[in-house]
């Protein structure tokens, strides 16, 4: 593919039940492969996603399937934007929530690692929540493509 | 694509053999097969083969991390071998190798396991 100026984008939005959490990560995949991502990136955004939705699901629902998750995606030049995010319940402290193995769901076996990994496999993460009105995730991940990488 | 739990027992050994993807959604049937085999049975160590998991993010984390508590309340064990490399990546940010040894394979945690029953 060459890189085009023009912007890429899609949305989607689903139920917030679990067994969703498969399919945003297969339709996020899908829509950023057009930039030939390596496996491990590729890997790395399926596991974000994954991470974000959980969370819509679990914190922001606390698992009531009427909630809507919301996924919008964008591709501009090389770069992955994405935004995950629920009408939910909101964070009380999001310093706290962004700790390492902190979980406000320790009785769920929680590893608590869910922002920590959003963190370490994205370019850019940034957090924003309103309690009672929601959580929105918004992240960046500019692809080195295999092209440039063989080249 | 659901995961799916494999399990062998081998002496004092489970090996319990994860496929799949242990995601949120497959955690709480996982989570539960293993218990179920590791109360019922006699089980002191336990090995998680990890060489056909497609996919695991912090909720699997999760799942391992409950599995190890409850191992070692019992006084045993608890091993991971065959990893791939996205997720053992994931086990090194998290830090478990610093709580239970990696093992290239099966027959490698089995011996090191068995030396110590």
């Amino acid at each position: 593919m060459t890189s085009s100026e023009a912007r890429n984008f899609m949305s989607v939005q689903f139920a917030a039940l679990s067994e969703n959490e498969s399919f945003a990560r297969v339709v996020v995949a899908a829509f950023v492969s057009r930039l030939d991502p390596t496996m491990e990136e590729l890997n790395d955004l399926k596991t974000v996603v994954s991470e974000a939705v959980t969370n819509c699901i679990i914190h922001g629902y606390d698992s009531d399937p009427a909630g809507v998750v919301s996924i919008s995606a964008s591709l501009e030049n090389e770069t992955v934007h994405l935004t995950i995010e629920d009408k939910g319940r909101g964070i009380e402290d999001l310093e706290l929530a962004q700790q390492p193995l902190y979980t406000s769901k320790p009785e769920l076996e929680r590893s608590g690692m869910g922002f920590t990994i959003m963190e370490n496999f994205m370019d850019e993460f940034e957090v924003i929540s309103e309690p009672g009105r929601g959580t929105s995730i918004s992240m960046k991940k500019t692809i080195v493509s295999k092209k440039a990488l063989y080249n | 694509m659901n995961s799916h739990v494999e399990m062998e027992h081998h002496r004092g050994v489970l090996i319990v053999r994860l496929s799949g993807e242990l995601d949120h959604h497959a955690a709480d049937y996982v989570r539960m097969d293993m218990d179920e085999a590791i109360m019922r049975g006699q089980v002191e160590h336990l090995i998680l083969s990890l060489k056909e998991l497609q996919f695991m993010d912090s909720s699997g984390l999760g799942v391992i991390l409950g599995r190890y508590k409850l191992i070692r309340s019992k006084g045993g064990k608890m091993a991971v071998c065959d990893a791939t490399a996205p997720v053992k990546r994931l086990l090194e940010m998290s830090g478990l190798f610093k709580i239970m040894p990696l093992y290239d394979d099966e027959s490698a945690a089995l011996s090191d396991l068995e030396v110590a029953l």
